[in-house]
């Protein structure tokens, strides 16, 4: 059910979902061409370390060697901002993809079955929903130990409850629908009438849900990072490049600015990188919305 | 008998994506005074479209494209062109000259207003001259029959109210009323033309045959079944004494016998208000039941004009001829007509009936027919008749 | 051996309550009583008219039977010999015979199936909704739409399964090259051929048609009952046809069954249900249907009231409160669907002459 004519249409009314696409994409591009924009030194085995030039805790400014600088500790800013890209969207994509699944699959079976089974699934998103996320992802990574994979777990614990309650609402909508009595008429198994009628219909609003949730995943990583609860030191990941910014936001006294780039530069691509997934998502509800569907 | 509404060459299209829609074209039609039209077609004729054009309440991207509405006000002045009217002005006609009742009662209340609130509302808006003058009547009475310990208190109060009803009775635009309502103790003194709207209300319901209408007025419309809702509309409809009642399927959602009860409440009502009413609907039988006067539409043009029992009895187009074989009757087994109704984005040159009719010459595809009266009072569009 | 007159839809004592529940705890606090105590029959090739108005059940009705909804008690047969169906009612009677009662209702009776053996049932009947635009997946192509009822009971597939979905769309009047498209491309009428083409798939017997027409033009309507006249003909169908609109059932029906608040008031030929209604509902119910004809313009005094809640229907007799002939016989006891003259069944204790 994929009109490209109407998508066109659709984008040329609402430019600044184009530019949503555009920023994603270009993101997408840096992740894919990082080494070759940022080729990793001879020598060193796991690219994701970032290069460090000494031990200087003093960052220093850009120059032809470090085209934006390094920071503190001697890591050279601009191979840490590419490499950085491509942990955002290892960060952003499994974990809204595990969320997706775990989500849609305990949704749709708490929502198609009802009774028991959707009360018992309810209050076990109830439980976890009581927590406040950062604190439960907090305790997540102290317990599992800080690394990035830690961090990955902890998002996707604390953020399935959400999608499994609004693929469960939509689901409810659905599931009284005539086609879907049809399907049972006919005599469709359970599966098949989530599978091919039920999810088809209602799942477009979690997708949607889905764009706008990376920006915000990748917040959420880069705050745990900051706080030293995720990559390792010296791992190329935005969250650890503010970290490192963390003790020169205010230059000494008389130049306040003088070590902006450790902060401006990594924030800048944080900014973008969740600016370019909101619109995004504001471009798929446009193109994607059900009720624009003839009848 | 005089016009009471005439339509010229009425002329509606749609701007949608996939291009220009005619959505009506070239309509003429007239209404007379006190006499019931039905207007019957299928889906896509465009029979709601004129009424919402007559009510300039087209949504877009309908654009009237060309043609004029005139609409007798007042009987016996000067009738006026309703699509040269400013907003403000249709604004007056709506709900007090013209009033229009839709398919779905449900769609046509507010839920969280009780239905008496709804009514007064309407009453309100177009009458508040008679409302306050019944109001300063009320208090009068009421001082002319208060008397003991109370009235030294109660005396000057409702003269107060009787004194400040009388001058919006007099003049309703003025402005200090609506400033005295805003303020909190003093507001008080106007309650009373709210009780008069509503006691005005529980007559309308009355009118409409409503079962103990002092309590359904306190209702809310979740609480009423299908046909007291839509009982509840009509009065709603003619809070105003409108002189055009147009009706879009009133019935089609209510049961067969509620629809009898509404249909014998209409042919009373349009006997006791003397106003006259569109019958809006894609049911024959219906129509034979209670329109005096009926036009049969088919894509977006008017085919056929003739008084009912002409009009069941001589069909002269080609369409209505179909339609009435297509109709079930008791005993007798409904014949399909041939082909589908014409999208309005394709639609066929010509007449647009062309294609589906047994009786096309070489000049129904080529020329839309013009209305021509084939017998006295019955009117239709056909080149072959 | 099948004869004509064999029976092949039977329905006995069948209740369809839904309960409700209030309070904190969701306790049930009363029913709604949508189809309370029916008995129906069917013949093989019978075109059968199910009439009432809202809220009557006839909807509630045609779906339990089907086992889209669960009874709450009673008999659904589907091709069950009557000596069966007659041996279990007199078992049903008598203080003892309960495993043979068990084991005669696992086997016959459809009520009592549940899972893999409804499936099973599924090839032999079929319904087809109201509303064409919500009854087709709008997501799915009309191909695969049609197609489902072979892919899910796996009769066939790939090729064959593709000529038999392009020779449905010719049955009920569609082309080939519709297939490949989807449902919001259609008109009403043709959606609604489309659901009649998915409900042929398999070769049922039985299917149950819920309002098609009601919400489909007049012209349209015509078109659709003589296609369902074709196809019952070519196919030998028996239709269980839900309606509103007597006229229409009058003109299409064999027999006509008259529901009001969950029970059958009358049953009889449709030429007599409609000339000559022995229920003062079904009367009610003639004189309230508008005629196409100016010149017939109906009773004046039409049925006062509003149809009561289900929930809470009143006691005795359903009617009484409406019934201009209500006496207190008919307040106190409700009275029995009985035989009149001939094929006619009325539930009435003073029934028209």
């Amino acid at each position: 059910m994929i009109d490209l004519k109407f998508i066109w249409y659709q984008l040329r009314r609402n430019p600044v979902s184009l530019a949503g696409i555009v920023i994603v994409a270009m993101f997408a591009l840096i992740a894919l061409l990082a080494p070759i924009i940022a080729p990793t030194p001879a020598g060193q085995s796991n690219a994701y370390l970032i290069p460090r030039e000494g031990y200087s805790p003093v960052p220093q400014p850009p120059s032809w060697a470090h085209k934006f600088g390094t920071t503190q500790g001697e890591y050279d800013i601009y191979y840490g901002v590419i490499w950085g890209t491509r942990s955002a969207f290892k960060v952003g994509l499994a974990v809204i993809g595990a969320t997706l699944l775990l989500g849609i699959i305990l949704g749709s079976i708490a929502g198609y079955f009802g009774g028991i089974i959707d009360e018992i699934i309810m209050r076990i998103t109830d439980i976890f929903l009581a927590f406040p996320a950062l604190i439960l992802a907090m305790a997540v990574v102290a317990a599992l130990g800080p690394s990035l994979n830690s961090v990955l777990i902890a998002l996707i614990i604390v953020s399935w409850p959400a999608y499994a309650r609004v693929v469960r609402g939509d689901i409810l909508a659905i599931r009284e629908e005539d086609y879907v009595e049809a399907a049972r008429g006919v005599g469709a198994s359970h599966f098949r009438i989530i599978t091919r009628h039920i999810l088809p219909n209602s799942i477009y609003p979690v997708f949607i849900m889905a764009s706008l949730d990376i920006g915000a995943v990748v917040l959420s990583a880069a705050a745990l990072s900051f706080l030293g609860l995720g990559a390792p030191e010296g791992y190329a990941d935005w969250g650890q490049m503010i970290q490192f910014s963390r003790n020169w936001i205010v230059g000494p006294p008389g130049q306040p600015l003088a070590y902006w780039y450790t902060v401006v530069i990594p924030g800048l691509f944080i900014l973008f990188f969740v600016l370019g997934w909101n619109l995004l998502g504001d471009a798929f509800r446009d193109i994607l919305d059900p009720k624009l569907v003839k009848r | 008998m005089n016009e009471l509404l005439n339509i010229r060459g009425l002329t509606v299209s749609f701007q949608v994506y996939e291009g220009i829609a005619p959505a009506l074209q070239d309509v003429n039609l007239a209404i007379n005074q006190e006499e019931t039209f039905g207007l019957v077609g299928e889906t896509g004729c465009g029979k709601t479209l004129t009424a919402l054009a007559i009510l300039r309440l087209i949504p877009a991207p309908g654009k009237i494209e060309a043609g004029s509405i005139t609409f007798n006000v007042n009987g016996g002045s000067e009738p006026v062109d309703l699509l040269t009217l400013t907003e403000a002005e249709m604004r007056s006609l709506r709900g007090s000259r013209i009033s229009m009742i839709f398919q779905e009662p449900s769609a046509a209340l507010n839920p969280v207003f009780t239905i008496g609130e709804q009514i007064s509302e309407a009453i309100l808006l177009h009458r508040p001259d008679e409302v306050c003058q019944r109001a300063a009547d009320a208090a009068g009475q009421r001082l002319a029959s208060v008397s003991g310990p109370v009235s030294i208190l109660a005396r000057p109060e409702l003269s107060l109210e009787r004194r400040i009803y009388l001058q919006m009775a007099g003049n309703p635009d003025l402005a200090w009323p609506k400033f005295i309502g805003r303020i909190p103790l003093v507001r008080r003194l106007l309650w009373r033309i709210g009780a008069e709207a509503e006691r005005m209300a529980v007559e309308g319901l009355r009118d409409v045959e409503i079962p103990d209408p002092v309590r359904v007025v306190r209702q809310y419309p979740h609480q009423l079944s299908g046909g007291m809702k839509q009982r509840a509309v009509i009065a709603m409809a003619l809070a105003c004494c409108p002189k055009l009642l147009i009706a879009d399927e009133p019935t089609t959602s209510l049961d067969v016998t509620i629809e009898a009860q509404i249909l014998e409440l209409l042919r009373k009502l349009k006997v006791d208000t003397e106003a006259s009413i569109l019958y809006i609907t894609h049911d024959l039988a219906v129509a034979a039941q209670i329109c005096d006067r009926i036009g049969v539409m088919y894509s977006g043009t008017l085919c056929e004009v003739a008084p009912a029992e002409e009009m069941f009895g001589n069909p002269l187009h080609p369409y209505t001829k179909a339609l009435l074989v297509a109709v079930p009757k008791p005993g007798i087994e409904p014949s399909p007509i041939r082909g589908f109704i014409p999208d309005p984005l394709d639609l066929p040159s010509g007449c647009r009936f062309h294609p589906r009719c047994d009786c096309a010459i070489e000049v129904c595809s080529k020329e839309i027919p013009a209305m021509h009266e084939a017998t006295p009072g019955h009117l239709v569009a056909c080149h072959v008749q | 051996m099948e004869t004509d007159l064999e029976t092949l839809v039977e329905v006995r004592h069948l209740k369809t309550h839904f309960p409700i529940l209030k309070g904190l705890f969701r306790r049930p606090a009363g029913a709604v009583r949508a189809v309370d105590d029916v008995n129906l029959s069917i013949r093989r090739e019978q075109w059968m008219g199910l009439v009432g108005e809202s809220g009557c059940g006839k909807t509630t009705l045609g779906k339990t039977m089907l086992r889209l909804l669960r009874p709450t008690s009673g008999h659904i047969y589907l091709g069950a010999p009557s000596d069966v169906i007659a041996e279990i009612e007199l078992l049903e009677r008598s203080p003892d015979g309960h495993s043979k009662l068990k084991d005669l209702r696992r086997e016959h009776d459809l009520a009592t199936f549940s899972g893999g053996r409804i499936k099973g049932i599924r090839r032999r009947m079929q319904l087809v909704h109201q509303d064409p635009y919500t009854s087709l997946n709008p997501r799915m192509k009309i191909r695969d739409v049609v197609a489902e009822p072979l892919t899910v009971h796996g009769i066939m597939r790939g090729k064959q399964a593709s000529d038999r979905v392009a020779s449905l769309l010719k049955m009920v009047g569609l082309s080939e090259q519709h297939l490949a498209r989807y449902p919001h491309q259609f008109s009403g009428g043709q959606r609604q051929r489309i659901a009649i083409a998915r409900a042929l798939a398999t070769n049922p017997e039985f299917i149950v048609f819920d309002e098609p027409t009601s919400a489909l033009d007049v012209s349209v309507q015509a078109q659709i009952l003589d296609l369902l006249k074709h196809l019952k003909a070519e196919e030998h169908l028996t239709y269980l046809y839900i309606t509103h609109n007597l006229t229409v059932a009058e003109t299409v029906c064999d027999s006509i069954a008259v529901m009001y608040l969950g029970k059958v008031v009358e049953l009889g030929t449709a030429m007599e249900v409609f000339r000559s209604p022995r229920h003062p509902y079904t009367q009610a119910l003639v004189l309230s249907t508008p005629i196409p004809d100016p010149k017939t313009k109906r009773a004046r005094i039409v049925l006062p009231g509003e149809v009561p809640s289900p929930a809470n229907p009143p006691p005795g007799c359903r009617f009484h409160p409406r019934c201009s002939r209500a006496t207190e016989e008919c307040r106190t006891t409700g009275p029995p669907l009985e035989a009149g003259e001939g094929s006619r069944l009325v539930a009435c204790w003073h029934p028209l002459a």
